[in-house]
Formats: structure tokens, C-alpha cells, sequence
């Protein structure tokens, strides 16, 4: 029993109040909305579906939180993305995986150059990501100042793709079996999850981005190449906010200056409401996982009620980042206190 | 010799440095550059222009720079209280209508409201930092997602218009007076805050508490009231900026009034050769870089880059700053110097 007890520590907690609060706000929804459709299970999958970017996005912002560090450049470098996307396709002629593959690279570079920064010159990782930030928008803005719609239909069609699921069907008004469906985007997000969930758990290096990011004087001390291992994952980040953008492209399919604007505070709401820790060593990709489809609960709350502006969605996040912020102080105020 | 490291060892020198290059660069490329003239007793010209705008990132400059010397965080609702400062005062002032020709409350009272809610954001910003120990950027964030929501609530999601023209005033000119109001609010603003850090021990504190707080509350100083101070003044700063921003487009525009100076006064900081990680500042410095890059904008402005292009040199600009601050940098600098002495002497001896 002693065993069982000390493993549901502080950030355990933080990880199951996430869960709990995702259940509690959809069954809410089911109960509230029922006669709007809501406990159909492509409301659940739609989830999914509109933030299969989101999810790849905060899984590599968690990976950077727990180094210590933070990235605020991911929204803009998700809209230089799509914009490269759609400028290679459409003015360029190229076509869709070549284009596909030279955005990842970019996405590398990107982290390279970010990573460098932050862990050879040690330069606040704040600072290095606000310039990241400004850099992407604004290339963004010398590419191609209108919007450009993606035509490509190599592309359009990954775009367009459904998956249907067997299970979960309803029946509509005209008597038909109408089965619930997926992108593969969302495909993509969940297996990109699962191998982040299982390079941070089993292997060497996801452990050594904990204690780096634990304790970075004794990371050092341990022998670990703390300045190495940062790089390598602001390198990782870059390629997931590349993918991400990649997926979020397949939802909007255009690219203009204006795009994932404030996503970056939606990836790091994500990470802390899922238990992530503002000041490193410790969280949870499936966490961050939970934090995207709480977010998503709200904006289909929002959706469903239809009176309420958007804005809403905005300060009920930040009112949540608050209280998961405040509450992860407390814990921590307690954990001192134990010692 | 000596001379030249006096210069250059001057602890303003890098700052005005930047300004003079930039300052160098518009004149080359608009030779009218520093042409002032006279037109109904009021002053124009490309550098009046520069001053005048240049106004609230200053003022935005100066609140930032205390709350990154006192807690080597950074304030990045400044922008969003900004915003929420003007709706209030506009709103106040329109008496919740959309559009008026005439004040429904007094002047004074939207003045103060809008002052006031920059205040209580700085108070509820330095109550997270200062009391609940949170990472400044991470408890600035709350205000910077929701503070622009807030505000569009404030102004129930449109732009509310004050067309009395006593408004425009602030961001404009007062009859009479050649150079635009703008610039004495700053001049105000600027002497008071000196005052205040120089002739107090308040400038003191605040670096002590900025490079140590644990030391610093351990011999005396309340560390978390001081920095709670700062986060307030820097409220009150955003509030003030709001304010004249907003009387420069005689509206509140919740969307776009502050939009991106977060960023700006950030880089104003860092230009003045303030440490982004506490301690020692110079206000003199934020104030100039706050002044060199509004240049810098109206540089790029006059080579045609658009607005949203404008940001990637900012970028660049901050990046080759603040990696020639960092002391990694400095080491790698150091250690090649020395290697390239040690290769020269070896080619003498041999």
C-alpha cells in the first residue's frame, strides 16, 4: 500500500484533475445540449478533427516547457508554414510532397537556429522565440501579402479524405446509417502523440530532457551534455510545429498573414492545463492531449450556445490557465513546506 | 587609447551608438530628414514625426524597464491593458453609446477610469508575480490572452467613437503650443520617474531586488512588495499609453490599439542596454532605445516595407543585440581572440 501511495504525487494529481475536468465539462455539454445533437460521436471526433495541428503543436511545446524553456514563435511559424505551402503549390508549381518535405526542413532549421540560441549562447528562451515570432509572421508577410488558396489536388485531396469509422453510427432523418468519420490529419496527430509519449517515457533521451530540465546543475553534474540535449530538442520542436502546421494547412488549406494568430498561447494553455510545469522537469504529452480537447470543449460549448461571442472562448481559456497556473503554485508552496 | 575605452566603456554608449546609426541611415536615404517647418503655428517634419509617435512605446519603455530590472521578467500585457485602458475611458466617456458629439461624463472621470484599470491590471500582474511566485511571462500571459477579449466586451465588440474634439488634444496639438502634447506627457512622465529612482532610494532597491531578492529581503527590503510596485507602475504606464493612443484615432479600438508593443518596448529595453535578466538599468537607455527603433521603423518604412514585413528586421535587430550582450557570446569572442594572438605569436617566434 506504502508503494502505491507515494506514486500519486503532486503532478499525478495535476493529471488527473485534467482528465476529471475534460469528462466533467462533456458530460455537461451532453446534458445541457442534448437536444442540439451534442451525444452524437462525431461531436467527440470533431474534436479531433479541428485541432489535429493543435495536438502535434503543444505536444512539442510540452517537450520545450519541460526543458525549462518556452516557444512562443509556434503560431507564426504554423502561418509561414501554410503560406509556404500554398505559395509552392500554387505560384511555384511545385508539387505537393516535395513541398511537403521542404516545409519540414524549414521547420528543422527553424529549431536549429532557435535551439542554438537558447542553448549554445544561452540567450533567455523568451527572448530567442519572440524574435522566432517576429521573423515567421513577418516572412510570412514578404511571401505574399493577400491570401492564397491552395488548388493543388494531390493536396486537397489528403485534405478531403474521410476515414469512416464502423462503430458509433446514427441514423438521420432520411432513415440512412450515417457513420462517424475522421481526416487523416487526425490519423497523423495521434500516432506523432504516441511516439512523443514513448521517446519522453522509455527512452534515454526523453529521460534526459527531464533531468535537464529538473535540475540543470546537476543534469551537468551528472555528465549529461545539458547544451546538446536542449538543441536536440528545440531540433524536434521545430519538425513537430512543421507537421503541425502541415496538418492545421489540410484543415484551412490557404495560406494569409493573419493565420494562427494567438495559437501559441493555445499550445501553452494546452501543455499547463495539462499538468506540464511552468518551471520544467516535469509533464505529460497525453496531459497536453487532454488540455487540446478541453480547449476544444469550450469552443463547441461556445458553438453550440451561439449567442456567446468568441471572445468568450479566450477568457474562459485564460481563466482556466489561471487556475491551473495558480494551482501548480500551491502545489509546489506544499511540496516545500513538506520538506 | 584610454580615450577611446572611456568612450566606449560609458554605459550609454551602445544605445546612442544605435540611434546615431540609425538617425544616419534616414538621412541618406530622406535628406529632408531633420527639416522642421512651421505651418499654423505648429511644427512638422520627419523628426517631429518620429518624436511624436515614438510617445508611448517611451512610456511603455519605462514601465518595462523597471519590472525586467526587479524581476528579470517581462510585462507582455502591455499591449492588451492598453487596449482595455482605452475602452474604459471611452466608454466612460460615451456613456456606453456607440458613437457622441458631446462628453456624457466628465473629461476628467474617463481619464481617471482608464488610468485606474491600468493600475489595478499592473496590481493583479504583480499580485501573481510578487505573491503567488509565478513566472512573470507566464502570469503576464493571462492578461495578454484575455485583456483584448475584455476589452471588446468593454465596447461590446465594435469601435466606439468620441468625436468631441477636445479628446484629440492628447495625441494631437494643443492650440498654441508648437510641438505636439505627446511629447511634454513624456518629458513629464520621464523627469518624474528619474526623480523618483534617483533621488529615492527606490532605484536602489528596485536593482537590489532585481540581482538578489532573497539577499535583499534578508536585509531588509521587502522583495515581493517591491517588485508588486513595479508591475503596478508598469500598469499605470500601460494606462497612460492606452490613453494617448487612443485620443491619436479619437477611438477605442480593442483589436488594434497597442497591437505588438509588448514586443517593442521589449526590444526598447534590451536596445538601452538593460540586462533582460534584472538588475542594474538605465532609464536614460530604454528611453533612447525606444527612440532609435521608432527610427528604425520609419527607416523601414521609407524603403517601402510594408507593416507586416517590418517585424523580421525587429527580429534580426533583437537577435544580433541581445547575442552580443549574452555571455556565452562574449567567451566564444574571447577565447577566439586569444587563439588567434596565440597562432600570430607562434608566427613570430618562428
Amino acid at each position: 500500500m506504502e508503494k502505491r501511495k507515494r506514486k500519486l504525487d503532486g503532478n499525478t494529481y495535476l493529471l488527473f484533475i485534467t482528465i476529471l475536468l475534460f469528462i466533467v465539462m462533456y458530460v455537461a455539454g451532453m446534458i445541457v445540449f442534448k437536444d442540439k445533437g451534442f451525444v452524437r460521436f462525431q461531436v467527440f471526433l470533431n474534436l479531433f478533427i479541428s485541432n489535429a495541428g493543435l495536438i502535434v503543436i503543444a505536444a512539442g511545446m510540452t517537450i520545450i516547457m519541460i526543458t525549462g524553456g518556452i516557444d512562443i514563435s509556434v503560431g507564426s511559424v504554423v502561418a509561414l508554414v501554410c503560406m509556404m505551402l500554398a505559395w509552392m503549390m500554387e505560384n511555384k508549381g511545385i508539387g505537393a510532397i516535395p513541398s511537403v518535405l521542404i516545409v519540414l526542413v524549414m521547420g528543422l532549421v527553424f529549431g536549429i537556429v532557435q535551439g542554438f540560441l537558447v542553448a549554445y549562447l544561452k540567450i533567455q528562451p523568451f527572448i530567442v522565440t519572440l524574435a522566432g515570432m517576429f521573423f515567421a509572421r513577418g516572412m510570412t508577410a514578404i511571401i505574399s501579402q493577400e491570401m492564397i488558396s491552395i488548388k493543388n489536388e494531390a493536396f486537397l485531396s489528403w485534405a478531403n479524405a474521410k476515414i469512416y469509422l464502423p462503430f458509433g453510427g446514427t441514423v438521420n432523418k432520411k432513415g440512412m446509417m450515417l457513420y462517424p468519420y475522421v481526416y487523416p490529419s487526425v490519423m497523423i496527430a495521434l500516432i506523432i502523440l504516441i511516439i512523443v509519449f514513448i521517446m519522453l517515457k522509455y527512452t534515454k533521451f526523453g529521460r534526459s530532457i527531464y533531468a535537464v530540465g529538473g535540475n540543470e546543475q546537476s543534469a551537468l553534474l551528472m555528465g549529461l551534455n545539458v547544451r546538446k540535449i536542449k538543441l536536440k530538442a528545440y531540433i524536434l520542436n521545430g519538425l513537430l510545429c512543421a507537421i503541425g502546421g502541415f496538418l492545421f494547412c489540410l484543415n484551412t488549406s490557404a495560406g494569409f498573414v493573419e493565420q494562427a494568430k494567438g495559437f501559441e498561447m493555445e499550445a501553452i494553455a494546452s501543455s499547463v492545463i495539462g499538468g506540464t510545469l511552468l518551471t520544467g522537469g516535469v509533464g505529460n504529452v497525453i496531459g497536453s492531449l487532454f488540455g487540446v480537447l478541453i480547449k476544444g470543449t469550450i469552443e463547441t460549448f461556445i458553438t453550440f450556445q451561439g449567442t456567446l461571442s468568441s471572445w468568450w472562448t479566450k477568457i474562459t481559456i485564460a481563466a482556466l490557465l489561471a487556475f491551473f497556473i495558480i494551482l501548480q503554485s500551491l502545489f509546489a508552496k506544499a511540496k516545500e513546506k513538506r520538506k | 587609447m584610454t580615450k577611446l575605452k572611456k568612450l566606449t566603456s560609458y554605459e550609454l554608449f551602445l544605445p546612442i551608438l544605435c540611434l546615431i546609426l540609425v538617425l544616419f541611415i534616414n538621412v541618406i536615404k530622406t535628406p529632408t530628414f531633420f527639416e522642421v517647418s512651421m505651418k499654423n503655428g505648429v511644427l512638422y517634419g520627419y523628426i517631429i514625426d518620429v518624436i511624436n509617435r515614438a510617445s508611448e512605446l517611451v512610456i511603455l519603455a519605462v514601465g518595462m524597464t523597471l519590472v525586467v530590472a526587479s524581476s528579470a521578467g517581462t510585462d507582455i500585457s502591455v499591449g492588451a491593458v492598453m487596449s482595455v485602458a482605452a475602452a474604459i475611458c471611452c466608454y466612460v466617456l460615451s456613456g456606453g453609446q456607440q458613437t457622441i458629439n458631446a462628453y456624457q461624463n466628465p473629461y476628467i472621470l474617463g481619464i481617471l477610469a482608464g488610468v485606474v484599470i491600468g493600475v489595478l491590471c499592473g496590481c493583479w500582474n504583480g499580485f501573481l508575480v510578487a505573491k503567488m511566485k509565478i513566472q512573470p511571462m507566464v502570469a503576464t500571459l493571462i492578461l495578454f490572452t484575455a485583456g483584448r477579449g475584455i476589452a471588446q466586451l468593454i465596447t461590446k465588440g465594435q469601435i466606439t467613437y468620441i468625436r468631441v474634439d477636445n479628446y484629440k488634444l492628447l495625441g494631437g496639438n494643443i492650440p498654441g503650443i508648437p510641438l505636439p502634447t505627446t511629447i511634454f506627457v513624456v518629458v513629464v512622465i520621464v523627469i518624474i520617474s528619474n526623480l523618483l529612482l534617483k533621488k529615492t532610494a527606490l532605484g536602489l532597491y528596485i536593482e537590489s531586488v532585481g540581482i538578489n531578492a532573497k539577499a535583499s529581503r534578508l536585509v531588509g527590503l521587502k522583495s515581493s512588495q517591491i517588485i508588486f510596485l513595479t508591475y503596478a507602475f508598469c500598469g499605470l504606464c500601460a494606462g497612460i499609453a492606452g490613453l494617448m493612443a487612443s485620443s491619436r484615432i479619437y477611438s477605442a479600438d480593442a483589436n488594434n490599439i497597442g497591437l505588438n508593443m509588448e514586443l517593442d518596448a521589449i526590444l526598447a529595453v534590451a536596445l538601452g542596454g538593460n540586462s533582460l535578466s534584472g538588475g542594474k538599468f538605465s532609464l536614460l537607455g530604454s528611453v533612447i532605445g525606444a527612440y532609435t527603433i521608432q527610427a528604425l521603423t520609419t527607416t523601414l518604412y521609407a524603403m517601402s516595407v510594408s507593416a507586416d514585413q517590418l517585424p523580421v528586421y525587429k527580429a534580426i535587430v533583437v537577435v544580433i543585440i541581445v547575442s552580443l550582450q549574452s555571455k556565452e557570446f562574449n567567451k566564444m569572442l574571447h577565447t577566439l581572440k586569444v587563439k588567434l594572438s596565440s597562432s600570430k605569436e607562434r608566427k613570430k617566434v618562428a
